[in-house]
């Protein structure tokens, strides 16, 4: 084996399927110069890889989960590494099958097609070897496979070996990744030090501690997957090759069953959480199999055991099928349950590409090294940004706890809306206890508790009647209260009071303040001191990276106030357009402020009864801010709305906050105040004024044309992803953003169901829709506009569809609802001409 | 003085027992030695060769094969008459187990496969354990200390000593000793020619063998250097080869001049049972394979390619 | 007929070995139990008895009340029911567990046929246990037994040595310890295992005796780890392997 080099562009850590998917794809886009180690021996170091199950289900809930994995299917296909076997997931209860269909629904959405719902005898015939007596149905998916993840990963370092760009070693361990101004310096390691200016944390479970030694954080935990190999069964004595059966997922029991040559692999995701630390894991050397192979602990496979016999009694009750192999393998989990990739915020050219599963790894791969070498990736990866992590999200005990109360859920039913019950009450607002007093239903946004809505409020359903829209069905009625859309209707009456302390807030301060803001920014920055800018932020590719608010507070001062959810991400994201000159810095204040909401036609008596301040119109514009004194109180006021009623942004610090609050509460008595959750300013309020979101509405994928937010004219100054927007300006765009009304809710029983997001919308004949960059049509958001008595949902159509009053199918939990497009592009559907806010 | 118990086979000298003869002398006392079985009396000239002063021989007219436990009540007999400060064998199962067998009739503690031993009080002992692979330091609690010596762990040295005085005496058997004892023998698994523990050069096959047809190329290599064909555990549990052929933990110790190691890839087990060879050369496709930690040579190749050549080559050479 | 196998849970160690802190045990903590290779064995044999001839199996073990996890397994391959004397986790001298299982063993209302041990545990080598039994119940034994069948209330054994193999017969009740390769230990199946989850496993405690072999601690044995000098590629090595033998004196 030759030396290691001195020096290289890029230093790849780990030889699983990602660290070989990421020299491959670097040295594809043009890199020379990788290099790749490992601390184990080469083709299989030890790692998860080693004993992965090996088989995809291609259909997830989450786009961005689904997208990487379709794109990980086409390069397997290309390098001839997998094996079309079909899989179904049965059921054994109607709940389950419910969440069947809606898995089918999701495909469609993402563009997964050929899910179907099977009968019992429909299974049995497909899989003669189970007992139909137990499930109620089946999902099947003919695309399901299975894949040699080893091969692969040999496949593509030996290309990228070919292509002249890589040199990988085995058995050398890291001992440092040494860092110098925040860069990325060097790689140590025990067979001497190499010198780069990219390195990749390629090591799955083990990516926590190489990432400490540079002071990043991955924040990942090594689990248990238990997994049972038993044979030799007669039923699979004349199978040819690896896998000739579809994959069974046992979804009620979190089981699987596959046939892996004579025998039959039994996996579970049902017992107790077994979680280690990246330093429990022990080396290749004192590894009785390998570092990630852990003895089998029978016990907690007991109650598996008994599930298996049900579905499968003739292979699996048959004494003479022993078990071959039995291992607690290890995995990477999340605390969120989703990757975590890119750059990390505390180290640059040091990226993490960890916590990615074999159904993800190649296509993972490509997205990441795009991301690396072209600044951004084909796939919005915005759900598995490393950056997206608070502090208190890196810590051990909440990475331990939401794995914990999260693995159970690997195959459980997870309701869109749910939220975890571990690691609560980690940021408290300051009026904390104020809102609990009032009933306040607490959901958590970026380890904020906040209010969705108020149980005091629950008289006001009576009030609304009909027009609160309730909702008979238990799905979409879990997680969610007719109340929010009385405290919707109630503040379009009176005024509500909204807590917005989850915000997240940096200030740009210096000489060059006002250029950061300008390279981030889509919208022009340079604006008197005092106004305020709602502004699209975008990639190098014109996509979105993210929408929020940029103040400005003077003439080298900037403050950015952003959604909690993805704050981090922004911050980083500025952090890394700040000149290394010292002409300007960004300070996180997030900790040190909090805001308060109130809007509703009474909103500007209530704020003037506790100020001296002129609050009218004419003295306090829209999309301006300014310093007031409220109470004594010093208080930075904004005039803006995201949920379509004139009113106010109030910032002070959290010392502050119960001082403010109590203001202008006491003031409100007699205005008809009342307390507003998030339901409605997320979701109701929202939508009916068609405000996009991050995420949803606003990703990579999409352009600022097609979501109808271009500027009548375009700013001169540059910013990121200018030349691709001038691009999409001068186009004429592919699809547009409409908002949609259901016109009949009524299902084939008779209940009205209501959308909750993410659906298919299909054409009056119920065929999928795909615009001509091969993008499915799908409900961006959905939820109610109690305004209106109507269901909203948004979703981009193809141009030419895109007209309104075009009629849709909207297919929901498997059944399908006619509706309408209500409005092409951003004008709002409630109060079009923002009498309102402007009042 | 130092009792050994010099083990035999119908006669013939287990060759381990010179080491224990060697070990014990290494304490400073005087050695004797002592053999259960008339015809291993003629043993006299080579155990006195090794430093005993005197050769006691058990005979008995039950005691006509190996019979472990009438062993253990000879021992016991002598060791009640002449008061050894300790009773030492080689570490072997047959030397394992006739100190058992005294340990149990004196109820006193034994410590097995010692390196190392210093009488005292109490007396101090290094002992393998797990394969080999670890040293316990113990302390054993007891005026006479009953061990076995670990094998191959010393060597045997002659002290050029005359022959050893033989004393013969009878035992006080009781039926129940020799209730159990060797009926018959038959060359069963062996070849009849060299048996692993013997073999000078022995030629092991693994997994990477691939069944029991690739042997062939396995027993004309051992055949040529004059040695005997082992192999690992796993050989054996697939059937490939008879259990008498693997070398290991749970199978034969051994320590021969030359090991060939061809497809295995060394696990533990495997490595204890001839780690004490004198020069080890491994065949092996990877050249990961944990064995090659232990070996002194080795050609990274495929051995069906490999050992088909190298046998040709020492045909030439052998002219 | 009624069958006794005494095991032991031991580490299933596959690298290297490391040891706890103060020395006195392998680190464990990455490590896997089972119970020596032989024992499987045993239990094997005590399985294919009872099959045979009727019956029962008992299971006893010495140790941790961890071991049930290893009494599980082997009850779930055939074995009728168990005995764990539980201990506090520490090691035991051979005399304190020898006498441990004759006081349990002259506890059981059953009397034993045959005892079955296996030839020698993993983890302390000690060689010894099963003969310290033998004595103290005034049974005959035969060690390291390879093959081994029962007629007629007699067990005929045959033992491997280097030249060849050697026959002995008992009558019974006798003790036997066996050795890797006197059958093929079968695995558990699943209906096994959900078996042995209601079989009877005695859990009694057992009282530490002051040890006469008594360890003062361990340390790793110092590795041969020479490095190998590569002596080529394939064919391209054999003449130098050549030369090597030739110096080494082969031939």
């Amino acid at each position: 084996m030759s030396k290691l080099p001195a020096k290289a562009k890029c230093v790849v850590i780990g030889a699983g399927i990602v660290g070989n998917g990421m020299v491959y794809h670097l040295a594809k886009l043009g890199w020379t110069d990788i290099v790749q180690i490992d601390k184990g021996p080469l083709p299989n170091p030890g790692g998860s890889t080693g004993h992965a199950s090996n088989f995809i289900f291609p259909v997830d809930h989450s786009k961005e989960m689904t997208a990487i994995t379709a794109e990980s299917m086409r390069q397997y296909k290309e390098f001839g590494t997998f094996t079309e076997t079909g899989g179904i997931e049965v059921a054994r209860t109607q709940e389950r099958m419910q969440e069947l269909a809606r898995r089918i629904t999701s495909g469609k959405s993402w563009g997964i097609d050929g899910g179907q719902i099977l009968t019992p005898a429909e299974v049995k015939k497909l899989v003669p070897y189970i007992d139909e007596t137990v499930i109620v149905g089946g999902y099947y998916q003919p695309t399901v496979g299975v894949v040699d993840s080893l091969r692969t990963g040999t496949i593509m370092r030996e290309k990228a070996q070919e292509m002249g760009a890589l040199q990988s070693f085995a058995n050398i361990e890291v001992q440092d990744i040494t860092v110098e101004n925040g860069e990325v310096k060097a790689v140590v390691t025990d067979q001497g030090t190499i010198e780069a200016e990219y390195v990749v944390i390629a090591t799955g479970c083990w990516s926590p501690k190489l990432a400490a030694m540079a002071g990043a954080h991955i924040p990942l935990t090594p689990a248990v997957h238990q997994m049972k190999d038993i044979g030799p069964v007669p039923f699979f004595k004349d199978t040819k090759g690896d896998i000739e059966w579809p994959i069974v997922r046992d979804m009620d029991v979190f089981m699987y069953e596959r046939q892996h040559g004579t025998g039959l692999e039994i996996g579970s995701y049902a017992h107790r959480p077994i979680l280690y630390t990246p330093e429990d894991l022990p080396s290749n050397a004192t590894a009785a199999l390998s570092p990630t192979e852990f003895a089998f602990t029978q016990a907690d496979f007991d109650i598996q055991d008994e599930h298996a016999y049900e579905l499968m009694p003739s292979i699996v009750g048959d004494e003479n099928v022993r078990e071959k192999y039995a291992i607690n393998g290890i995995l990477s989990y999340t605390p969120d349950g989703m990757p975590i990739l890119g750059e990390t915020p505390e180290v640059k050219n040091l990226w993490s590409v960890a916590a990615v599963w074999i159904k993800e790894g190649p296509g993972t791969a490509k997205s990441v090294a795009e991301w690396m070498v072209l600044g951004d990736s084909h796939i919005d990866l915005h759900a598995s940004n490393i950056a997206r992590f608070h502090e208190h999200h890196k810590e051990e005990k909440h990475i331990k706890s939401r794995v914990a109360e999260s693995f159970n859920k690997t195959y459980g039913i997870v309701h869109p809306n749910e939220q975890y019950e571990s690691n609560r009450k980690v940021r408290l607002s300051p009026y904390y206890d104020r809102e609990a007093g009032l009933g306040a239903v607490f959901y958590e946004t970026a380890g904020w508790e906040r209010p969705f809505w108020y149980e005091c409020n629950k008289d006001l359903v009576a009030k609304f009647g009909d027009k609160v829209m309730p909702r008979a069905a238990e799905w979409e009625s879990r997680w969610w209260s007719p109340i929010i859309n009385a405290e919707h209707l109630q503040m379009r009456e009176t005024a509500g009071i909204v807590d917005l302390t989850a915000f997240a807030y940096f200030d740009i301060t210096g000489p060059s303040a006002l250029a950061v803001v300008q390279k981030a920014a889509l919208r022009q920055m340079d604006v008197a001191i005092g106004r305020v800018v709602y502004t699209p932020v975008l990639g190098p590719n014109g996509g979105f990276k993210s929408d929020l608010t940029i103040m400005r507070l003077d003439t080298d001062h900037f403050r950015v106030v952003t959604g909690g959810a993805h704050g981090m991400a922004d911050k980083k994201w500025f952090a890394d357009l700040v000149p290394s000159d010292g002409s300007a810095t960004i300070n996180d204040i997030t900790s040190d402020y909090t805001t308060l909401g109130v809007w509703g036609p009474n909103a500007r008596a209530i704020v003037q009864a506790v100020t001296s301040e002129d609050m009218s119109h004419e003295a306090f514009k829209f999309s301006t801010c300014r310093e007031i004194d409220i109470k004594g109180v010093k208080v930075l006021a904004s005039r803006i709305s995201y949920v379509g009623d004139l009113g106010w942004e109030f910032y002070v610090p959290m010392a502050d906050g119960p001082a403010l609050w109590d203001a202008l509460w006491e003031a409100g008595k007699s205005h008809g105040l009342i307390p507003v959750g998030i339901g409605v300013y997320g979701t109701t309020g929202r939508l009916e004024k068609c405000y996009r979101a991050y995420g949803p509405e606003l990703e990579t994928e999409y352009t600022v044309v097609e979501a109808g937010m271009q500027t009548p004219k375009l700013k001169e100054a540059d910013f990121v992803g200018k030349e691709a927007h001038v691009k999409h300006r001068a186009e004429k765009p592919v699809a547009m953003l409409c908002t949609l009304f259901v016109d009949d809710h009524t299902s084939s029983t008779g209940v009205k169901r209501y959308m909750m997001g993410n659906e298919p919308i299909l054409t009056v004949d119920k065929k999928a829709i795909t615009d001509a960059h091969g993008r499915r049509s799908y409900v961006t958001s959905a939820g109610s506009a109690p305004s209106l008595g109507k269901h909203i949902l948004m979703s981009y159509l193809p141009t030419d569809l895109a007209v309104a009053g075009n009629k849709f199918i909207v297919e929901y939990l498997g059944e399908h609802y006619p509706c309408s497009v209500a409005e092409v592009g951003s004008t709002p559907v409630f109060d079009p001409s923002n009498e309102r806010i402007l009042g | 003085m130092i009792l050994v118990l010099v083990d035999h086979d119908r006669g013939e000298l287990d060759p381990l027992s010179l080491r224990a003869l060697t070990a014990a002398r290494k304490l400073g006392q005087d050695v004797e030695a002592v053999v259960i079985g008339k015809e291993a009396g003629a043993l006299a000239g080579i155990v006195g060769e090794y430093g005993a002063k005197v050769l006691h021989v058990a005979s008995h007219a039950n005691i006509t094969d190996y019979t472990p436990m009438a062993s253990g009540r000879a021992l016991k007999d002598l060791v009640e008459k002449l008061k050894p400060a300790a009773v030492l064998a080689a570490g072997t199962p047959r030397g394992n187990e006739q100190l058992a067998h005294l340990a149990a009739f004196l109820d006193l503690p034994m410590a097995a496969e010692c390196s190392e031993i210093t009488l005292g009080s109490p007396h101090h002992v290094l002992r393998a354990r797990w394969a080999g692979n670890l040293i316990e330091s113990a302390n054993v609690h007891a005026d006479l200390l009953i061990a076995t010596v670990l094998a191959f762990s010393t060597e045997p040295e002659s002290a050029n000593g005359g022959a050893a005085t033989v004393a013969e005496f009878e035992p006080s058997l009781q039926p129940a000793d020799y209730a159990v004892k060797v009926l018959s023998r038959d060359a069963g698994e062996s070849k009849g020619g060299v048996t692993l523990t013997d073999a000078k050069v022995i030629v092991s096959g693994g997994r990477g063998v691939g069944g029991p047809d690739g042997f062939g190329q396995i027993e004309e290599l051992a055949a040529l250097l004059g040695g005997t064909v082992g192999c690992s555990r796993v050989v054996t549990s697939s059937g490939w080869r008879p259990h008498a052929e693997q070398v290991g933990q749970t199978g034969t110790k051994v320590a021969p001049d030359l090991y060939i190691a061809a497809g295995i890839s060394g696990a533990m087990q495997h490595i204890a049972g001839m780690k004490n060879s004198k020069t080890i050369v491994v065949i092996n496709t990877d050249p990961e394979a944990p064995i090659l930690g232990y070996a002194d040579y080795a050609i990274i190749g495929d051995l069906h390619q490999v050992i088909p050549a190298l046998t040709s080559a020492i045909r030439q050479a052998k002219g | 007929m009624d069958v006794l196998v005494c095991l032991k849970r031991v580490p299933l160690a596959g690298g290297t070995l490391i040891l706890t802190p103060d020395s006195r045990d392998i680190e464990t903590k990455h490590l896997g139990f089972g119970i020596s290779p032989h024992e499987e064995n045993a239990v094997e044999a005590g399985v294919q008895l009872v099959e045979q001839m009727g019956g029962t199996l008992t299971l006893l073990t010495l140790g941790p009340s961890d071991a049930e996890e290893q009494l599980r397994s082997q009850l779930a391959i055939g074995a009728t029911r168990a005995v764990l004397l539980e201990t506090d986790g520490q090691e035991w001298d051979p005399q304190g567990t020898a006498g441990a299982l004759v006081d349990a063993i002259n506890a059981e209302e059953t009397k034993f046929d045959l005892i079955i041990f296996g030839a020698e545990s993993a983890d302390s080598a000690g060689y010894q246990i099963h003969i310290r039994v033998a004595h103290a119940l005034n049974r005959p034994i035969i060690t390291n037994v390879k093959s081994m069948k029962v007629e007629n209330g007699v067990a005929v054994c045959d033992r491997v040595v280097a030249t060849g193999r050697e026959h002995y017969e008992v009558a019974l009740p006798a003790i036997i310890t066996v050795r890797d390769g006197l059958n093929i230990p079968r695995y558990p199946s699943v209906p096994g295992r959900m078996q042995a989850r209601k079989k009877p496993v005695d859990m009694k405690k057992a009282e530490a005796r002051v040890p006469k072999l008594e360890k003062v601690n361990l340390a790793l044995a110092p590795s041969k780890s020479k490095g190998a000098e590569i002596l080529g590629k394939g064919v391209e090595g054999v003449d130098a392997l050549v030369e090597v033998l030739k110096k080494i004196g082969t031939f």
